[in-house]
């Protein structure tokens, strides 16, 4: 993997520099919301590589990610609930509660395939999502405030919004690394073989059972990591961080990035939820273009306008915009 | 007297009212190259998973190398040297071809949980995996996808990965399957330098080919082994003419 100079790495380089810039640009403007708004987009950027490790490399597809998005934040909720605000502890343990949960889930989902794994890890998300609507203790439906952001002990103030938005985006390049280490160590060879034909990588005298278990752990706690981080950035915790459609949401990002690309999931990532800020804003400006008044309820339609976009990715880029990009250099 | 490298001893296999193995018997010493055939639905493929541990029998045990291996899952049995080769073309479509060589070799060098370092860029596993190409004759198609194969070259990339495994045994699930004339003659040249080396149990549709290498030949019919014996042997026997009915010429033009 030598890098030249194609139109997708200049991309990939052209877009890794504007999140780097993010927090200038916002100083520039005087805005938060664009800190804030990018904030987020990185913290999902995290979950949706970790799912594209597992369903990108590993053709796993958890339709129940977003469980281990609730588990990290609720880990650092409720720690921080009782009083215990210190990220050294929070951070690990919210690590360990979800590669413990992601054991349990894999272990009884990876003995399916296709549909059957994909309703197995649902359930199990669900399952999740009703125990936290359960905890009376913790808000229940209505979710719970964190007062105190993660602390460590005067090391980095997690809340300055600059900083931790930079400790985000190096969280997002520190999983971005790693998966590559990963997919193409001896390990990741042992889980591309498997979502290519695991028959045969038995055959060939592989265990893969323990393989994908191991591998599907490990994206669970990169997942738990982004829980972690998003539940410092909103400040908050509720059930909905780990709704079903939230999980819809990061395989949306996987696939419109670019399914078993290292960059795909972030450029997925910036692309749903720019066009999700972005398109309402677009539809009232050409209303009140069109009919010469302010037309506020168009704006609501906005996902008319971004489903069709999604339905030609998919149908004519398999490789999501990563995918085109790359074949830009061969057209 | 050789070894005996596989022993089958009584397995049987039902499948509702379809017995697929009836009290199947085998012997196969060390460097042996043994031929299995049998009209269609005599139950190979179902003796082939049996001893690949895809399918477990109902009765019986399969011995390999002194180890009773019944009970045994599939990677266990790769690792004592038990290889197999797929009737219908199983790879990695989307790996190069040396690829998927350097993972067969990569499933005997110790355990894969090793995270960091490039596997590509171990000599350890692609030097083994060039040794396997060039040993079944796709030096030079090493660094193409497999999907860009001929039908061909893709059932000698089955048996390349067969061998990178450091087999004592392999197992050839129709390694003719779908070839043509000149494709056939080029491997069955190849089956008869393999078994040199290599034990074999060769299954196959392709008489000529079969008659051609085997040291002893098995028929199975119905679910049953109904004879076991040299080529010449098999040839004569009046019971083997009788399961080939209507195509005993097959039999019978290869005196």
């Amino acid at each position: 993997m030598t890098p030249h100079l194609t139109a997708r790495n200049a991309f990939i380089a052209a877009l890794v520099l504007a999140l780097f810039l993010v927090p200038v640009y916002a100083v520039w403007i005087g805005n938060n919301f664009v800190l804030s708004l990018f904030t987020r987009i990185v913290i999902l950027a995290i979950a949706a590589t970790s799912l594209n490790l597992i369903m990108g490399y590993g053709g796993m597809v958890s339709f129940g990610h977003a469980a281990y998005l609730g588990t990290g934040g609720y880990a650092v909720g409720i720690l921080a609930f009782e009083g215990v605000t210190s990220g050294f502890v929070q951070w690990p343990l919210a690590l360990v509660v979800s590669g413990a949960i992601a054991f349990v889930i894999g272990i009884l989902s990876l003995r399916t395939r296709g549909v059957y794994f994909i309703m197995i890890t649902l359930a199990f998300a669900q399952m999740i999502y009703y125990v936290a609507v359960s905890l009376n203790r913790y808000g229940a439906d209505d979710g719970l405030t964190i007062y105190r952001r993660s602390q460590f002990g005067g090391l980095i103030n997690l809340s300055n919004k600059t900083v931790f938005y930079y400790l985000c985006l190096v969280i997002l390049m520190g999983s971005i690394y790693l998966v590559w280490r990963i997919v193409n160590s001896r390990f990741g060879m042992v889980i591309q073989g498997s979502r290519s034909n695991d028959r045969r990588m038995r055959a060939i005298g592989f265990p893969t059972f323990r393989y994908r278990l191991a591998c599907f752990v490990i994206a669970g706690m990169i997942c738990g990591l982004a829980g972690v981080l998003l539940a410092n950035h909103t400040d908050f915790i509720s059930p909905a961080m780990m709704h079903w459609t939230r999980s819809g949401d990061l395989i949306v990002m996987v696939v419109l990035g670019g399914m078993g690309s290292l960059f795909g999931p972030t450029i997925g990532a910036v692309a749903l939820l720019v066009l999700e800020e972005a398109l309402p804003y677009v539809i009232s400006v050409a209303g009140r273009v069109v009919t010469g008044h302010d037309v506020a309820t168009a704006k609501e339609y906005w996902q008319l306008i971004l489903g069709p976009m999604l339905l030609l990715v998919v149908l004519f880029a398999r490789g999501g915009i990563d995918g085109l990009l790359a074949s830009l250099r061969r057209g | 007297m050789a070894e005996t490298l596989l022993h089958i001893e009584g397995v049987s296999k039902r499948f509702g009212g379809v017995t697929a193995s009836e009290n199947v018997s085998l012997v196969v010493p060390a460097g042996e190259l043994h031929a299995i055939i049998g009209p269609n639905g005599a139950g190979k493929t179902t003796l082939i998973g049996q001893l690949t541990g895809e399918i477990t029998p109902d009765a019986g045990h399969i011995r390999f190398a002194d180890a009773d291996i019944t009970a045994l899952p599939t990677y266990q049995r790769s690792t004592l040297g038990l290889a197999r080769s797929f009737q219908i073309t199983s790879l990695f479509l989307d790996m190069s071809v040396l690829d998927n060589v350097a993972l067969a070799v990569q499933a005997h060098d110790g355990h894969s949980f090793r995270f960091w370092r490039p596997a590509r860029k171990q000599e350890s596993l692609r030097a083994p995996a060039r040794a396997a190409l060039a040993r079944s004759g796709l030096a030079s198609r090493a660094d193409v996808p497999v999907a860009d194969l001929s039908h061909g070259e893709h059932r000698q990339l089955e048996i390349a990965m067969a061998l990178a495994t450091r087999p004592r045994m392999l197992l050839l699930d129709e390694p003719m399957a779908g070839m043509g004339p000149e494709e056939s003659a080029r491997l069955v040249a190849l089956l008869r330098e393999l078994k040199k080396e290599y034990t074999i149990l060769l299954i196959e549709h392709d008489m000529e080919a079969v008659f051609a290498l085997a040291d002893r030949i098995s028929v199975l019919v119905y679910g049953r082994v109904i004879a076991t014996g040299k080529p010449d042997e098999i040839r004569v026997n009046p019971e083997v003419r009788r399961a080939y009915l209507g195509e005993k010429d097959v039999v019978a033009r290869h005196v």
